[in-house]
């Protein structure tokens, strides 16, 4: 099993989404980050002064597939997060030693497997 | 380089040559009070007049605070700059030629030319002709009340500021700044005089046989037409020009909501709007002594109230969910149609007008956004609020209000004359006014985009205008990480419990010394 860490721009998300759920993906979370990279900061103007921010705002996107998925998934990410622009993010791959299913305590690559049985709806 | 502004000190020498002869206004009203011989009258009318227009200036903290509420918070700040910018640049361009234009004499002209620019060559004072009285015969439509003429021009002044408020709703979160100086300095001098002028300012449209035909002069009492719809045919012009928001419409082509980030802000518009509106109409009698002011404020409120609930209604209808915008925007949009018609319907009318445009207004909304993005709803609360609420008076406009404002059908509306006169005059002067606002608003912004172009660029949106037009966040607080904000609290708190870390923070925010 991997884990992909990819830190991305934020309008890349919705393209990626799309089509990792298409590709039976649908397992995924997002964090709002905030770093720095090459690309500059941020200076703000109040009222005559000035003030730097380095770090800037970009969606960290963390997905958990087996072995035979990384390569999909990494190329999902770069076809669509890529503007050739400074600023267009990374994607870190890691090993994963285990995955737990909280519900029913299922261990192992199984716990990566959509549902494919109809989900009932869980109210929001 | 930095000296350059140096140049401006001979222009302003000019244009003081030019303005100052006559800038020093008739102040026969105070020779007359120093005399002791000011009818006290003209001392009650002018404070009524002052603190409806001051009331009326207000709403443009309702217009603010409303689009803020509709806008994200990356775009919240500009919103500001914005309302204070537009409100600067109508106070100028309507001192200049905009209240001459719109308000000067004489009767039934095409554009208003008999004093006024740079509010110099007012005329007389008051002319008694067959033991009647005029004030302020240069400004015939307003010759009825003796507020002094300073009270009137800022009444005015306070409307056309509404109006070039309007038109930003549907441009939101993706506009220039600078388009917002060049099309308010074009709309306050001559599109919103004009057009206000031939509603509302004594122009052909309002009194009527126009051209050797037999059309009745058309009926807006404070500006459904005159300053709701031009203001939101300006809205559809720019709009059509600029196109959606980034995102607003997805690969499918169907509508996606986008958020704005505080419906509190946007009550608090909306509320802000619902007492302006309280000088706005009420206050268009220019008279507290003929006593018609308080009916006009009741008959106002009824029809917000009839809005609100009615495209609460609605909306429930068509989505099963208590709409908080949609009972905003039910409100604006009553508040809007009765505008026209306040001053010439019975009570009894006013909830049906206001519940009419409640529905139009949630209806609009729903078709509007499926075709283009109107952030705020500004084309159904301003403009079909605006046609219905004009259209209204052709159909319930009381003949004895008719007579007494002296425009239109003597006979009144549909229900009570049993014949479409006023209707027409009512369709036809608004499709006008329409046309002219909408032909003129298109052609500027046509030759801005053209020119200095209309949108910023697509980085720039994403970003959000606060940041890439005025270089600051609304609300930087949620933009900075706060290890990076100075003086901000330490990245470790204090382990010693909340309390502690509460002191901690109060200590480190400047705010909060």
């Amino acid at each position: 099993m991997k884990k992909i860490e990819a830190f991305i721009r934020h309008e890349a998300f919705e393209p990626i989404r799309t089509e990792l759920l298409e590709r039976g993906f649908p397992s995924l979370s997002i964090l709002e980050a905030k770093g720095s990279g090459r690309q500059k900061g941020i200076v703000e103007q109040y009222r005559g002064s000035t003030l730097t921010v380095n770090v800037r705002p970009k969606l960290k996107v963390e997905i958990v597939v087996e072995d035979k998925d990384k390569s999909l998934v990494v190329e999902t990410i770069l076809k669509h997060a890529r503007t050739g622009e400074v600023g267009d993010g990374k994607i870190f791959v890691l090993p994963v030693e285990e995955a737990i299913r909280i519900r029913t305590g299922e261990k192992g690559e199984e716990v990566l497997d959509p549902h494919t049985e109809t989900e009932t709806e869980i109210p929001a | 380089m930095k000296w350059r502004f140096l140049a401006a000190i001979p222009l302003a020498l000019l244009f003081l040559a030019i303005v100052a002869p006559g800038a020093f206004a008739d102040s026969t009203d105070l020779k007359l009070s120093i005399a002791g011989k000011l009818d006290p009258s003209v001392g009650i009318n002018t404070i009524w007049v002052i603190v409806a227009g001051a009331l009326v200036m207000f709403m443009q903290a309702g217009f603010a605070f409303l689009e803020i509420g509709f806008s994200r918070a990356k775009n919240a700040g500009t919103v500001v700059a914005k309302i204070l910018t537009n409100f600067s640049i109508a106070a100028i361009g309507w001192w200049a030629v905009g209240f001459a234009f719109a308000f000067g004499g004489p009767l039934g002209s095409f554009i208003g030319h008999d004093g006024g620019f740079f509010f110099t060559h007012l005329g007389a004072n008051s002319v008694t002709a067959g033991g009647l009285t005029t004030f302020h015969p240069s400004f015939p439509v307003m010759a009825l009340s003796d507020a002094t003429i300073e009270s009137k021009w800022f009444f005015q002044f306070v409307f056309c500021a509404v109006s070039l408020a309007i038109v930003w709703g549907t441009t939101l979160e993706r506009i220039k700044f600078g388009v917002y100086i060049i099309y308010a300095i074009v709309f306050s001098t001559v599109i919103y005089p004009i057009g206000a002028h031939w509603v509302f300012g004594g122009g052909f449209l309002q009194n009527g046989h126009w051209l050797g035909t037999s059309i009745a002069g058309m009926q807006d009492f404070a500006g459904s037409t005159a300053v709701h719809l031009i203001g939101a045919s300006g809205a559809l012009a720019a709009l059509l020009l600029l196109g959606p928001r980034k995102g607003k419409y997805g690969p499918d082509g169907k509508p996606r909501a986008i958020p704005g980030h505080s419906m509190p802000l946007f009550g608090l518009g909306v509320l802000i709007l619902w007492l302006g509106w309280f000088g706005f109409n009420p206050g268009s009698t220019l008279n507290a002594l003929d006593g018609r002011f308080a009916e006009i404020l009741f008959i106002t409120n009824l029809s917000g109230a009839a809005g609100v609930l009615a495209a609460l209604a609605t909306a429930y209808l068509k989505t099963k969910a208590i709409d908080i915008g949609m009972a905003g925007n039910g409100a604006i949009a009553a508040l809007v149609a009765i505008t026209a018609p306040s001053g010439y319907v019975e009570v009894w009318a006013a909830p049906i007008i206001g519940a009419v445009a409640g529905v139009i207004v949630v209806l609009g909304v729903y078709a509007i956004d499926k075709l283009i993005d109107d952030p705020v709803g500004a084309l159904s609360a301003h403009g079909l609020a605006g046609i219905w609420g004009t259209i209204s008076c052709g159909i319930f406009t009381a003949p004895r209000l008719a007579q007494y404002n002296a425009f239109g059908d003597p006979q009144g509306g549909l229900v009570y004359s049993g014949h479409f006169t006023q209707l027409a005059a009512q369709t036809i002067g608004l499709t006008i006014a329409f046309l002219f606002v909408f032909s003129m608003s298109f052609g500027t912004f046509w030759i801005i985009k053209k020119t200095y172009g209309l949108r910023v660029s697509e980085a720039e949106e994403d970003a959000g205008l606060d940041i890439s037009e005025h270089g600051m966040y609304g609300y930087p607080e949620q933009f900075i990480p706060q290890p990076e904000y100075p003086g901000g609290p330490p990245v470790h708190p204090a382990p010693s419990g909340a309390a502690a870390t509460a002191t901690t923070m109060a200590a480190h925010d400047p705010t909060r010394a």
